[in-house]
């Protein structure tokens, strides 16, 4: 009890003062993500990367506004959207104005409408969201609100991107489309078969099915049908151990096309295909760092790896993420008014660390970048993941993915 | 056709796997009348073994020195845990096997991590034997076949046809009698845990490369051994084998076959709703076979105890 009223009183005096006076030397970030659980490696994963980009790509600049430094301070949602929501508040009742979060398309819809009905009913207390990760297409769409930006290419636009690259194969002929049964597997399986109905009506989708998430024991009876159905290709969603338990059952049952997917990559993943994976798996991320696009990636990379040997960069967009942050407070002249960074952050265009070009696009807040196909070898890799002899490594890139695609978002602006 | 046949391999592999960790749980369900809720665990516990055996001796080393690890481990805690929990009656025992079924998972994800470790079936067996169509067997699976039946057979042998086998069935009827008769029930008692357990383990070595082995391993398998024992009946071997096979080919063909829902309702003679999205049964007329395929064991489970609550070999009720 006397904790609380402590804190209560802490909160109460800090916004009596004024964050802008009590917050002058340190830019907070609330990184709100799973740090416990069994989501948990990806969510520690995440947050070194973003402290190590604050620590790299900021702070050691020399900050913001001539001299303020970042600081990323984590909260774990224990992957719940009704844990996420109190620690959002937590954070905002602790001053901090930028909220991250990535994992999960659920939390992020939670997050984004608690955002935006804070911000409605606190114009002097506001801040913003940083979607570094989740990808449902919504979220840019209908979804939308001012508040929220998103530095991961959606579904839909990986999807594009994907289908783009396989339709440039004359001898794909079938296609196999299998994932998880929730809301993003379901979202995978339409982009896929309604991009490649438009790209290449003479493929055959050959099967569009879902498993159930999680509870699939033996993975052996669908990679039997996915091999007797003849198909040239796979197209998954899958994460986690559906993931690894698939793949290596489709490549055991004899299949030796390509396996296209969102997610195969580090986490204990690439070390367990190994040799296995080797021609079958491939990956539609961002920033490929096989072959690095110049010395300033590779160093950064050979930091981090040096630095956390135990993770990767699997997610290279949070370097983006905290890149182009800095450069809208800069901008703005300011890091406590969040709409003036806001309004920075729209339309900025940026030179990525991994090369090419970062546009955040102002009528939905989507990031417009290159998005990458990259294939799992042991093979012209400098950059290995899960401390194993294999890593991604890039096979082609689509400049600037879904740049005209359409958004439904019609945002409120203040 | 090609793949009814490729489909039994399958469901054959799968069910002689369910079978080497039921056939341990039956045993010691049916000798201490409760539920070891542990048991899946030490089958993960064999799978991590024989991984970090298998990094510095390879493959065959591990093959044998886990389940012993396993089950070792297994008859220390009968002998210095739940032997201790037993005089308090049935419901501390299966408290105590839950809480170790909590404790093991937190112990591999402490020395092990979260995430799935790199643990493959050996060189020599990686490679297809022989195809069905385009559908390759892996020697592997072979492999797994071939220890399962053995297994089952020296079970078979040493619990019908041996002295220890004898005392052991006495022992899970008559304790009383069997102590009165000289021989030292309690050891009795912590030896077929230490085998059940080592048997888990054993399923573990050789289902890890097969499955994944990572910290869900356990209970992704956990409720299904279960089911499996409960169907067979508790305390028989022959009961548990039919029961592993009946649910292994059950699953595996469910999993295999995109039967709809709305087929079959419409070859019984139902009509299809033209307005799906409104109509109040959508959920049922959109399902599919392999969407059901998880939930027949327990839908089988159910019919069971209503028609014959002892199992389909079991003697006395459950």
């Amino acid at each position: 009890m006397i904790k609380k009223t402590k804190l209560g009183m802490a909160t109460a005096l800090a916004f009596s003062l004024g964050a802008s006076v009590a917050f002058a030397d340190t830019v907070k970030i609330a990184f709100v993500d799973p740090l416990s659980g069994p989501f948990s490696p990806t969510g520690t994963n995440g947050y070194a990367e973003f402290q190590y980009a604050a620590e790299k790509l900021v702070n050691e600049q020399g900050g913001v506004l001539g001299g303020d430094m970042f600081e990323i301070v984590g909260f774990d949602n224990k992957m719940s959207p009704k844990e996420s929501l109190i620690q959002v508040q937590v954070a905002i009742d602790q001053g901090i104005r930028y909220i991250a979060q990535g994992n999960s398309s659920g939390i992020a819809h939670a997050i984004t409408d608690a955002v935006n009905k804070h911000n409605r009913r606190n114009p002097d207390d506001r801040v913003l969201f940083l979607n570094y990760a989740a990808v449902d297409p919504a979220l840019t769409n209908d979804a939308c609100n001012f508040w929220h930006f998103r530095f991961d290419a959606n579904a839909d636009i990986k999807m594009d991107a994907l289908t783009d690259v396989m339709s440039e194969d004359e001898n794909l002929k079938k296609v196999y489309v299998i994932g998880q049964d929730y809301s993003f597997g379901k979202s995978v399986a339409a982009a896929a078969v309604g991009n490649l109905e438009k790209k290449r009506p003479d493929v055959e989708i050959v099967g569009n099915e879902l498993h159930p998430i999680g509870k699939v024991k033996d993975f052996t009876p669908y990679a039997r049908k996915i091999v007797s159905s003849g198909a040239d290709a796979v197209i998954t969603g899958n994460w986690g151990a559906d993931m690894v338990g698939l793949g290596k059952a489709i490549i055991d049952a004899g299949f030796d096309g390509p396996i296209y997917t969102y997610y195969a990559a580090s986490n204990g993943i690439t070390r367990t295909f190994g040799e296995q994976g080797t021609g079958h798996i491939y990956l539609v991320s961002e920033g490929a760092v096989n072959p690095p696009a110049s010395d300033r990636t590779a160093a950064y990379v050979e930091g981090f790896e040096a630095k956390y040997p135990d993770h990767d960069i699997t997610q290279p967009r949070i370097a983006n993420t905290i890149e182009m942050l800095a450069k809208a407070i800069n901008e703005a002249g300011t890091a406590t008014d969040v709409v003036k960074v806001a309004q920075a952050l729209e339309g900025m265009e940026h030179d990525s660390i991994w090369g090419g070009k970062l546009y955040m696009r102002p009528e939905d807040h989507q990031i417009i970048q290159n998005v990458d196909i990259q294939e799992h070898t042991s093979e012209g890799i400098q950059f290995f993941m899960d401390a194993s002899d294999w890593g991604m490594k890039l096979v082609s890139e689509v400049e600037m993915a879904g740049m005209d695609s359409p958004t439904t978002c019609k945002m409120k602006r203040p | 056709m090609e793949l009814v046949l490729v489909i039994l391999i399958d469901g054959l592999v799968y069910g002689l796997l369910l079978f080497m960790l039921s056939s341990g749980l039956t045993l010691i369900f049916s000798m201490m009348g409760v539920l070891n809720f542990a048991h899946a665990s030490f089958y993960m516990l064999g799978a991590y073994f024989a991984y970090q055996i298998s990094r510095y001796m390879g493959f065959w080393p591990g093959l044998i020195l886990a389940p012993i690890i396993v089950g070792i481990a297994g008859a220390a805690i009968e002998r210095f845990g739940l032997r201790k929990v037993h005089q308090y009656g049935h419901v501390p025992e299966l408290i105590f096997t839950f809480g170790l079924a909590l404790l093991i998972e937190e112990i591999v994800q402490f020395f092990w991590g979260k995430n799935q470790v790199p643990y493959d079936a050996p060189e020599v067996l990686q490679f297809a034997l022989f195809s069905i169509g385009t559908n390759e067997i892996q020697a592997y699976k072979v492999f797994m076949i071939a220890i399962s039946v053995l297994i089952f057979l020296c079970l078979l042998y040493v619990l019908t046809k041996t002295r220890v086998g004898m005392i052991i069935q006495a022992a899970l009827s008559y304790p009383r009698t069997v102590e009165a008769l000289g021989h030292n029930v309690p050891f009795i008692f912590m030896g077929v845990f230490g085998v059940g357990t080592a048997l888990a383990g054993l399923a573990g070595v050789i289902a890890g490369p097969q499955l994944g082995t990572f910290p869900g391993m356990a209970f992704l398998l956990g409720s299904i051994v279960f089911v499996t024992i409960v169907i067979g009946g508790l305390g028989s071997l022959w009961g548990a084998l039919v029961a592993s096979l009946l649910i292994g080919w059950m699953t595996t063909f469910a999993a295999s076959y995109n039967v709809a829902m709305a087929d079959i309702l419409m070859a019984v003679g139902f009509e299809m709703p033209e307005e799906m999205s409104e109509h109040a049964l959508r959920d049922i007329w959109t399902l599919t076979l392999p969407q059901i395929g998880p939930i027949l064991p327990y839908l089988l489970m159910v019919v069971i105890l209503v028609f014959r609550p002892y199992g389909l070999f079991g003697k006395r009720d459950a």
